[in-house]
């Protein structure tokens, strides 16, 4: 898929054109195989997993310490040379994308688990490390790391700290921002600051947390301390079928409204049901109109107490069908349809724009209700994926680029449905970041002097806009400028010019 | 010793706003207060004046099944602590404090911090006015949301010192409906720590672990009756080499961890310290402290530490990689010693460019935790 473009910052032609002497002067920082220069390797990391976008970048240099990527970045600094991080590349919206003029420093290669601390209960890990790595390197104790991205298999660690990313689990464990205690940051001109550490927290203004979903716009991570906790002792997970949005959406209600803050709660509506279970064929009910999946975790008290009174809760709200998973491999089965959704849908289109919004839990009939009618207005189905627990919500328009304009259509609608999620009090994302993807939608959501505030953030750490600029913020002013641009009314001069 | 004058008690962003203007025109210092509950902390000879924010109070939208409620940031904590529990929901982080946003800026957390999250866990969103003397906002009221910059969660620990916090928009939880505290006596400082380092790291699921040497040791249990009663079960058969264990119910249990919080039972004419660090250091933290007197929280991860004015509370925090707070001292020690631990010159030459980007005219009580003299 290809063809699409969006505005980024000029590319530098005498930037690119001193390529080889850029890539010789990386090498002598980091030798051996860390430094590509070739149109084939460079290709190969032309985008992240918003493959819409391509950019093959200026060179990629694969550093594997501290000091190395200090020593880059100081030298990018002093050249005037844009950098942009990447982790994993798995990022949904364009986070990782490169610029034509600028050096992707990929963290792969710093895939060391530093210290665990059983005592201390936290892990130090290099930021390549993968999430799910750092569970299974505590497991054997009885331990794990609780955000649990479905992307966890392959997404490291700095990407989770980049984009505070969530899970399934997160409901009741908390996100990214709840789980890691403290980061070592290189910024753009190869300064070194550590933010928190083992303690649990710092007692002055918390730096820590505007690094954590800063989208790799402050500087590159080259280490994360983050929380370990035991292993529930059990887990089970209910399997509500319901015959309307409506009602499940009143389930998940008195769910809360009773007290009860599940492991995890999902919900699919009758497409994404369909999608799942023709691909992993677990049992999820066919007539249901909205399939809740709860994960209750605890001692075993806990669990069996919960499961009765989530049980009947669902009958009261008209449940069709509930059952109960009666041993881990049958937890397991229930999952394996929500965590093959997404795959699920190339079955049914050979393409899918997976969108992520935040809204208030209780607007969601009213919201899918929209939706759907937004897909009869732009002539796309659209199957709902939503984690009912915390209002996050993945509508999976489906298309096919090689249909003239689908491409258009499915982002019209992927920005029309975020939209209303402002609209009705929710955000344009809750875990996959804005990165390109939604930065021109900014506005609908903060005033000029709202951003002007958050860019004074980026100043702070960045002053010279040299780290992934293009991405998160539609207009860049420099900092300098900033002190000297007069708003008036929350309105800048010329506010439809991009400007980098 | 000069008397801090009243400057403003504003009601409206635009008042808040003309005179934050005029401060920063007329070059004044202003502390922005709530109401005065931790004003004993910090420098006490600083000129400023004050600007009162209780004049932002009220609930402003309390949904308990979307788990958030927004309210002014001058609404008395104790009347959102009332509302919350009629609802049958709490603020899961145990704050002290007199005004939500008060508590937000100082961000301080109470005995259930390492379990379930401190302040800025709990923090989804809040609107202020900045020493620019623009009115702004930042995050939302929704807690999945990375959208921009975590301004929000930035704003915990200012104390006022970055903007005026008008409102906040905060993650609520369920309240539990049991509670049981389990207290094992005459356990020596670091039995005690040994063992709440195991109940944290077993699955009994604890949410207190404290040690107070004239008490003993206390782990809090909470959740539904039959799965307390399990994992007190589970925690008795950890303490089963030492001290004496009894369980503790009803109304009692709540009532000590509310002397936790605020650390009763300790001098209160002496200085009082708030120390954090690593919990595996705790007992490093107060070693060779002579005249003093000491709590542990967080499973060892805070100590409150009452000594006497000479002695140098911040060397073991320091070697050890946690910060230690002067919370409340004689006007003179105030004076003397910083409120706020030193930190390296790195990271505080980041914080100050923050800071600058908030209040460039330094007019947001810069001067309150300064490093002197």
């Amino acid at each position: 898929m290809s063809g699409m473009t969006v505005s980024m910052p000029t590319p530098d032609a005498v930037t690119i054109a001193r390529r080889a002497e850029i890539a010789a002067a990386l090498r002598a920082i980091v030798p051996g195989e860390g430094v590509v220069e070739g149109e084939d390797g460079r290709r190969a990391f032309a985008s992240d997993g918003l493959t819409a976008y391509a950019t093959s970048p200026l060179a990629v240099v694969l550093p594997r310490r501290t000091s190395e990527v200090a020593a880059v970045l100081s030298y990018c600094h002093a050249q005037g040379i844009r950098v942009v991080p990447r982790g994993a590349g798995t990022s949904l919206s364009g986070g990782a994308l490169p610029l034509a003029d600028g050096v992707l420093v990929g963290l792969s290669r710093m895939s060391a688990i530093l210290d665990i601390d059983y005592d201390n209960r936290v892990a130090v890990v290099q930021p390549g490390v993968t999430n799910l790595a750092i569970t299974q390197a505590v497991e054997g104790r009885g331990f794990y790391y609780a955000p649990d991205p479905s992307s966890q298999i392959a997404c490291t660690v700095g990407g989770n700290v980049a984009e505070n990313s969530g899970g399934v689990h997160c409901l009741k464990y908390g996100l990214t921002t709840n789980n890691a205690l403290g980061v070592e940051l290189v910024m753009m001109d190869g300064e070194i600051v550590r933010l928190g550490g083992k303690a649990l927290e710092s007692s002055d203004h918390d730096m820590l947390s505007v690094v954590i979903g800063s989208e790799g716009l402050l500087g590159v991570v080259t280490e994360v301390t983050v929380r370990i906790l035991p292993r529930p002792m059990t887990a089970r997970a209910l399997l509500l079928g319901f015959g309307s949005v409506d009602d499940a959406g009143r389930c998940v209600g008195a769910v809360i409204g009773a007290g009860v803050i599940p492991a995890g709660m999902e919900m699919m509506d009758r497409p994404a049901i369909h999608a799942a279970e023709a691909f992993v064929g677990v049992g999820y009910p066919m007539d249901a109109e909205a399939l809740l999946i709860v994960e209750v975790d605890g001692v075993v008290a806990e669990c069996q107490h919960l499961s009765v009174e989530i049980g009947e809760m669902a009958k009261a709200c008209g449940a069709t069908s509930i059952r109960a998973s009666a041993d881990e491999a049958e937890r397991l089965a229930f999952w394996a349809g929500r965590k093959a959704a997404f795959p699920a849908m190339s079955r049914i289109a050979p393409d899918y724009y997976c969108m992520d919004g935040t809204i208030p839990r209780g607007a969601l009939p009213e919201v899918l209700a929209r939706i759907a009618a937004l897909s009869d207005e732009h002539g796309l189905a659209v199957a709902n994926v939503f984690h009912a627990g915390d209002g996050n919500l993945h509508p999976l328009i489906l298309y096919d680029a090689n249909r003239d304009g689908e491409v258009e259509r499915a982002e019209a609608f992927g920005a029309d449905i975020l939209k209303l999620c402002v609209e009705v009090g929710g955000v344009l994302t809750g875990e996959h970041g804005v990165g390109v993807e939604k930065r021109d939608l900014m506005g609908t959501m903060f005033t000029d002097i709202d951003l002007a505030h958050q860019q004074r953030v980026k100043c702070a750490f960045d002053p010279d806009l040299l780290m992934n600029p293009g991405k998160v913020f539609p207009t860049l002013h420099r900092c300098a400028e900033l002190g000297r641009v007069h708003v008036h009314g929350g309105r800048t001069a010329f506010p439809e010019l991009p400007r980098f | 010793m000069k008397a801090p004058s009243p400057f403003a008690a504003p009601t409206t962003t635009a008042e808040l706003v003309a005179a934050i203007c005029s401060a920063r025109d007329e070059r004044r210092v202003v502390e922005l207060r709530g109401a005065g509950t931790k004003a004993g902390m910090g420098d006490p000879r600083r000129e400023r004046a004050i600007i009162d924010l209780r004049g932002f109070a009220g609930i402003i939208d309390y949904e308990p099944r979307e788990l958030v409620l927004t309210a002014g940031a001058g609404t008395p904590l104790a009347e959102i602590e009332r509302l919350l529990a009629a609802n049958g929901q709490m603020l899961a982080f145990e704050p002290t404090g007199g005004t939500i946003g008060g508590v937000v800026a100082a961000g301080t957390s109470g005995p259930r911090r390492p379990f379930a999250g401190g302040v800025r866990d709990h923090v989804l969103g809040i609107e202020g006015v900045s020493g620019r003397g623009e009115a702004f906002k930042a995050g939302g009221r929704v807690v999945k949301n990375v959208t921009g910059y975590d301004i929000a969660r930035l704003m915990t620990g200012s104390w006022g010192r970055l903007a005026a916090i008008t409102s906040v928009s905060i993650k609520v939880l369920p309240k539990p409906r049991a509670e049981a505290t389990l207290l094992i006596e005459n356990l020596e400082d670091r039995a005690g720590l040994v063992l709440m380092a195991r109940a944290a790291g077993s699955s009994a699921e604890i949410t207190g672990a404290a040690h107070a040497p004239s008490v003993g040791t206390l782990l809090r249990l909470e959740g539904f009756g039959p799965s307390v009663a399990a994992r007190a079960d589970m925690l008795l058969a950890l303490c089963a080499d030492g001290g004496e264990p009894h369980l503790i119910e009803g109304e009692d249990s709540p009532a000590l961890w509310r002397e936790v919080r605020v650390a009763s039972g300790l001098p209160a004419d002496l200085p009082l310290w708030r120390v954090t660090g690593p919990a595996t250091a705790a007992s490093r933290l107060t070693e060779g402290l002579a005249g003093a007197m000491w709590i542990y929280d967080w499973a060892g991860a805070l100590v409150w530490i009452a000594a006497p004015e000479d002695i140098d509370v911040r060397a073991a925090p320091s070697a050890a990689g946690g910060q230690a707070s002067l919370v409340r001292a004689s006007e003179d020690m105030r004076a003397r010693i910083p409120a706020l631990h030193p930190e390296p010159t790195a990271t505080a030459a980041l914080r100050a460019r923050i800071k600058a980007g908030f209040d460039p005219a330094g007019i947001l009580d810069p001067d309150r935790f300064a490093a002197r003299r």
